[in-house]
């Protein structure tokens, strides 16, 4: 049974259709990567998973049953089925909380078993952040230290799947792959849909992934065999747009 | 003389000094890329050339730009100069074009000066084939379509586009490119890295590439500056510094483009 699906969804914001005929499913351990550029629907199809908005058509189910976003027990559930963490870690953290408080809040609003501090702690150490993190505020840490702290918060609920939007995209180069780290690191045990228009992530972290332009998927599978040999022209496009380090000679 | 000569640039900030002593030259026709992680002081660097500094940020040192020293001039005195020597193209289209007037009004502006200053009368038949020959330059298909339009109706790589033809018509001999394709998308990014390609060879402009992104520096220039934290760190022809870094720094950010690259790859 897959962790996720979406099964011939439709979409659309105020008569602007956004999404055709959408169908994927997300199976246990193997993390998909959406890749699309500006406008594609990347991130329209995470709003759906998360259930922050309802198919115009089909459905998206959701560890195993049909996600109906009008049900709170259904929804509570849900928020600790699926946790997400966003592109931008200075507007995603709430500057005037500490960091004891960002990790503890979820903890008491999902209602989860277990000591909130205990826990604040263990994700903390989970993304490589030291225990005296917790008192301080967003403002004392680096944007992949803030990054960190928003995947931290995302761990509170022990999710099945991280829903990532661009979470690396805003960052330095060098901090860049080390979250990338983070995140192969944690999609051992958490299954990972990421939303990128950056294929080298993609690659890095998806074993599977769908590329969607214009609201359509156009080509989805193995990222290995689609990266080898991409199928749709699109695909084909973005490939040979990417720009390369000049070669090393031996 | 080089057409950009900077000798111990300093910019200061309100607390402290941001950029602390960057010295490089520019030849005319020739491609200079400033690359580092933000933070580091390439754009700063990049604007102080210019005199665009923002306000409460001061630079000090020498910069000449054809023979004329920037530094400590006057708005006034450095109009003559911006568009003339040097045009500059910023990251975010949106924000570099007016929202409130039509593309074909802006690109009008430079046309217009450029006649100025070169003491052309311009009529209304000539100012509309020049502003068609510059669509046609960056290579937009429905020129007529791009100068009714308003900024917010065209995308973002036919923003960015009218944006380099209104730096491009200013006549300049040096054209400034702040992070220009880092707000397009993949496809949009490399087809305008080949316009900047062709139109830098095809007017012989020289070029100072600002970009966080190695790949793409290393696409359009031929030499390179590695800044961190204001400093200059390395200097070398592009091929050299990003396959035989020297500097600690350096290596650090080729190695981690490299490990990015290696995952796209290493499947194909």
């Amino acid at each position: 049974m897959s962790l996720i699906s979406l099964r011939d969804v439709q979409f659309g914001y105020g008569g602007q259709p956004i999404l055709h005929d959408v169908s994927l499913a997300l199976e246990q351990g193997e993390s998909l990567g959406i890749l699309g550029e500006s406008g594609s629907g990347k991130s329209t199809i995470l709003r759906l998973m998360l259930g922050l908005a309802r198919p115009d058509q089909g459905v998206v189910e959701a560890d195993g049953s049909v996600l109906d976003i009008r049900s709170r027990p259904r929804m509570q559930a849900h928020r600790r089925f699926v946790q997400p963490v966003f592109q931008d870690p200075y507007t995603s953290l709430d500057p005037r909380m500490k960091v004891r408080r960002i990790l503890t809040e979820p903890h008491v609003a999902l209602d989860l078993p277990g000591d909130a501090g205990a826990e604040a702690a263990r994700v903390l150490d989970a993304v490589g952040l030291p225990a005296d993190s917790l008192d301080r505020y967003p403002r004392a840490f680096s944007g992949g230290q803030r990054q960190r702290i928003a995947i931290a918060r995302a761990l509170i609920a022990r999710p099945r799947v991280l829903l990532a939007d661009e979470p690396v995209s805003a960052l330095d180069l060098a901090t860049k792959v080390r979250v990338i780290e983070l995140l192969t690191e944690l999609a051992r045990d958490i299954t990972l849909v990421l939303v990128s228009h950056d294929i080298a992530i993609v690659a890095a972290l998806c074993p599977r992934m769908i590329v969607l332009q214009q609201g359509r998927i156009v080509e989805g599978g193995a990222t290995r065999h689609i990266l080898r040999a991409p199928q749709h022209p699109y695909t084909q496009r973005l490939l040979a747009s990417l720009q390369h380090m000049p070669e090393e000679t031996p | 003389m080089s057409l950009l000569q900077v000798e111990n640039l300093r910019v200061h900030g309100p607390a402290r000094e941001l950029v602390h002593g960057i010295s490089f030259s520019v030849e005319s026709g020739e491609r200079l890329g400033l690359v580092g992680e933000s933070g580091s002081g390439k754009s700063l660097t990049a604007m102080s050339v210019v005199g665009l500094l923002a306000n409460g940020l001061r630079a000090e040192g020498s910069v000449l730009l054809d023979g004329h020293q920037v530094i400590g001039q006057s708005d006034r005195a450095l109009v003559p100069l911006r568009g003339s020597v040097a045009a500059v193209v910023f990251q975010d289209p949106r924000s570099a074009l007016d929202p409130l007037m039509r593309l074909g009004e802006q690109l009008a502006l430079p046309i217009r000066r450029r006649a100025r200053r070169e003491g052309r009368a311009l009529d209304a038949a000539t100012l509309r084939a020049e502003q068609l020959r510059w669509l046609d330059r960056v290579s937009i298909a429905d020129p007529e379509r791009i100068l009714r339009s308003w900024p917010h109706e065209v995308s973002g790589g036919q923003r960015q586009r009218v944006a380099i033809a209104m730096a491009l018509a200013c006549g300049p001999r040096l054209l400034i490119a702040d992070e220009p394709t880092t707000a397009l998308d993949v496809t949009t990014q490399a087809e305008v890295l080949d316009l900047l390609d062709d139109l830098a060879r095809d007017e012989g402009l020289a070029l100072l590439f600002i970009s966080h992104d190695l790949p793409v520096v290393a696409r359009i220039t031929d030499r390179v500056i590695v800044m961190q934290h204001g400093r200059a760190v390395e200097e070398g022809p592009v091929g050299q510094v990003f396959t035989r870094p020297q500097d600690e720094y350096t290596r650090g950010l080729v190695a981690a483009a490299r490990q990015l690259e290696t995952a796209v790859r290493g499947m194909r």
